[in-house]
């Protein structure tokens, strides 16, 4: 319980889904052996980091920034011409370092400028920055690449060519990737933790109050715009050190894969149907965003080809239609529930524990 | 005592203190000194600009001329936090509490402030013992334990307003200011609270202010009446003889006294 800073899931069920996550990420490279399913499961890793970051920000503090993505980039770009111009693990380290520095610098120097505006002005300066460094990703080619970005290699240790044993361990071969793989699990790991003990500190509890309440938490004495920036910074790092991981999974990067708005919608979503404000509900919001964007398809493919014969079925569950069922699922969640997954669940926890006593 | 020796030993002082909301003078040249160990009662009808004095002490809103003194600091230019850290403390008319938040999170981030711990990082706010016994011992104070768990927003009215007096006890600041701390409670939760504020006055080092419509809370508590009228400070003194003054019978009694007791 220390190790999860005494922030208990709270529900039974919350706590039975993120056990089974955390138990079907630690495995998935021998329970689902492939390529496809390894790529999948490390995404959902590098997203539960980018969604923790954003629910500190959103869930947190309250702060509506849409500049989220522009710090993945900006750490999936740091290891990306790190890795072009130079190589090893040096290179991959300085990269990341330097995706980190550049978007903790920028966060900080955003927030001082802007925090003091409106909430809503706020918002439009982060789309403003969100926009200009996309572009400037697409241009820049000299050292981005533009549209196409840069395709690097990683270090022999996690290179696709790298098998240290001659024999299968537990059935699986064990390769680069796998490797790299259980490199970012072990990032992934420790920075949630770390984010969760970061809310149950002293310092998160002021976030909540900014949130709740701002101009209550300044009679007490708290200046919000420090700790408003901090907030920003974290989230920022931690948001880079998820593109940096990005970018060392994929061995590629472009605006696409890290800078798009597209990604910024798909973290909000994200952390709105996991739970605004509990971080769990990130780390089951990545899994199931993930998950649907992977797999959706094929499963419509198949339902649609069960349902062949009956009338409109087999062309309501054409693949192509994907998103028109995620938009359903997104629709019953947000209905039933309001708080999120794990916000409403932990609701109806704390409201069981309390009703004895009332 | 003479006049050069009551600026010496006022804990809070304001200067011609003023301010305009576009043409009009919410608060007028308003110079006061206050004093510790004393319940100050400031009064008036509504909209003669109470809540607005209170705000330009505490800085939620900014003078437009004038100054305020605390501790011989001044303290004009500064923010609302930095004011609160300076010893200024205030309880609102309206309840402002942190309502998705439990009541002992609400208290506990009260003391927290008050003891600077808000930028650790790593440690747990659970494991702050000293933080958490104040914590629970100000709920006692309030006689709020048993809602300890309870989200802000789902306790009563009477509680809410129980629950901002015990935010600005924990906030140990060297100025009290209350504005109608007793508004929309029901009959047995006023002496309670009241109890707290005379027990705050008798400590004798701090000082007190109370925006009060209630004549009996101000004829038991009050050591001295402001009387606010357009903005400008009427009438100044001992209760009784504030009271028994012909422009304060008209001003506050004659039209606004009625709907407040």
């Amino acid at each position: 319980m220390r190790l999860l800073s005494q922030d208990r899931p709270g529900h039974w069920l919350l706590a039975i889904l993120l056990a089974a996550i955390l138990l079907a990420l630690a495995g998935a490279p021998f329970l689902l052996p492939g390529t496809k399913a390894l790529a999948v499961a490390a995404r959902i890793l590098i997203f539960i980091v980018l969604a923790a970051s954003y629910d500190l920000l959103l869930g947190y503090t309250g702060i509506v920034s849409f500049a989220q993505t522009t710090f993945f980039g900006l750490g999936a770009y740091g290891v990306a011409i790190a890795l072009t111009g130079g190589s090893g693990w040096l290179a991959l380290i300085l990269g990341a370092a330097a995706g980190i520095a550049v978007s903790v610098a920028l966060a900080l120097a955003m927030a001082l400028l802007s925090l003091r505006v409106r909430a809503i002005f706020f918002s439009m300066i982060t789309l403003a920055l969100a926009r200009f460094v996309q572009v400037l990703a697409s241009e820049w080619r000299g050292l981005t690449g533009g549209e196409d970005g840069l395709t690097f290699s990683v270090p022999r240790l996690i290179a696709p060519g790298f098998h240290p044993f001659a024999a299968p361990i537990l059935g699986l071969r064990i390769t680069g990737p796998v490797i790299a793989y259980y490199l970012i699990f072990a990032v992934t790991l420790a920075a949630f933790l770390i984010l969760l003990r970061i809310v149950n500190s002293p310092f998160g509890r002021v976030l909540q109050a900014i949130r709740e309440n701002p101009f209550r938490a300044e009679a007490l004495g708290y200046r919000t715009i420090v700790h408003r920036a901090l907030a920003s910074v974290l989230a920022a790092g931690f948001a880079a050190l998820a593109g940096a991981m990005m970018a060392m999974q994929l061995r590629y990067t472009n605006p696409d894969t890290t800078l798009s708005f597209s990604l910024m919608i798909d973290i909000l979503l994200m952390v709105v149907i996991g739970g605004m404000g509990t971080l769990y509900g990130a780390a089951l919001g990545a899994t199931v965003m993930v998950m649907a964007q992977y797999y959706l398809q094929p499963l419509l493919a198949a339902l649609a080809a069960a349902a062949q014969g009956i009338v409109l079925l087999p062309a309501l569950l054409d693949p192509e239609r994907w998103l028109l069922w995620l938009g359903l699922i997104f629709v019953l969640v947000v209905t039933f529930f309001p708080a999120g997954i794990a916000g409403s669940l932990r609701a109806r926890a704390n409201a069981a524990a309390r009703a004895p006593r009332t | 005592m003479g006049a050069a020796m009551e600026a010496n030993a006022a804990v809070l002082r304001t200067e011609a203190l003023s301010v305009r909301f576009g043409g009009e003078v919410a608060v007028d040249r308003v110079s006061a000194a206050f004093f510790p160990g004393t319940l100050t009662a400031i009064v008036g009808p509504n909209g003669a600009g109470k809540t607005t004095f209170f705000n330009l002490i505490s800085g939620q809103i900014r003078a437009s001329a004038g100054e305020v003194w605390l501790k011989d600091e001044r303290i004009t230019p500064l923010s609302v936090p930095a004011r609160a850290r300076r010893g200024l403390g205030r309880a609102f008319q309206l309840t402002n509490l942190f309502p998705g938040l439990t009541v002992l999170e609400n208290i506990r981030l009260a003391v927290q402030a008050e003891a600077r711990r808000d930028f650790r990082l790593l440690s747990l706010a659970a494991d702050h013992h000293d933080l958490n016994a104040r914590s629970a011992e100000l709920l006692e104070t309030v006689g709020l334990n048993s809602r300890a768990a309870f989200p802000a927003s789902a306790l009563s009215h009477g509680d809410q307003r129980k629950l901002e007096v015990a935010l600005l006890l924990a906030m140990r600041p060297d100025v009290f200011m209350f504005d109608e701390p007793t508004a929309g409670m029901s009959v047995d939760e006023v002496p309670p609270v009241l109890a707290l504020i005379a027990a705050i006055k008798r400590a004798r080092d701090k000082v007190v202010l109370l925006v009060e419509h209630k004549m009996d809370v101000i004829r038991t508590l009050a050591d001295r009446v402001i009387v606010l009228h357009q903005g400008r400070m009427v009438a100044d003194g001992a209760p009784e003889a504030v009271m028994a003054l012909p422009i304060v019978q008209d001003a506050y009694l004659g039209r606004a006294g009625g709907d407040g007791v």
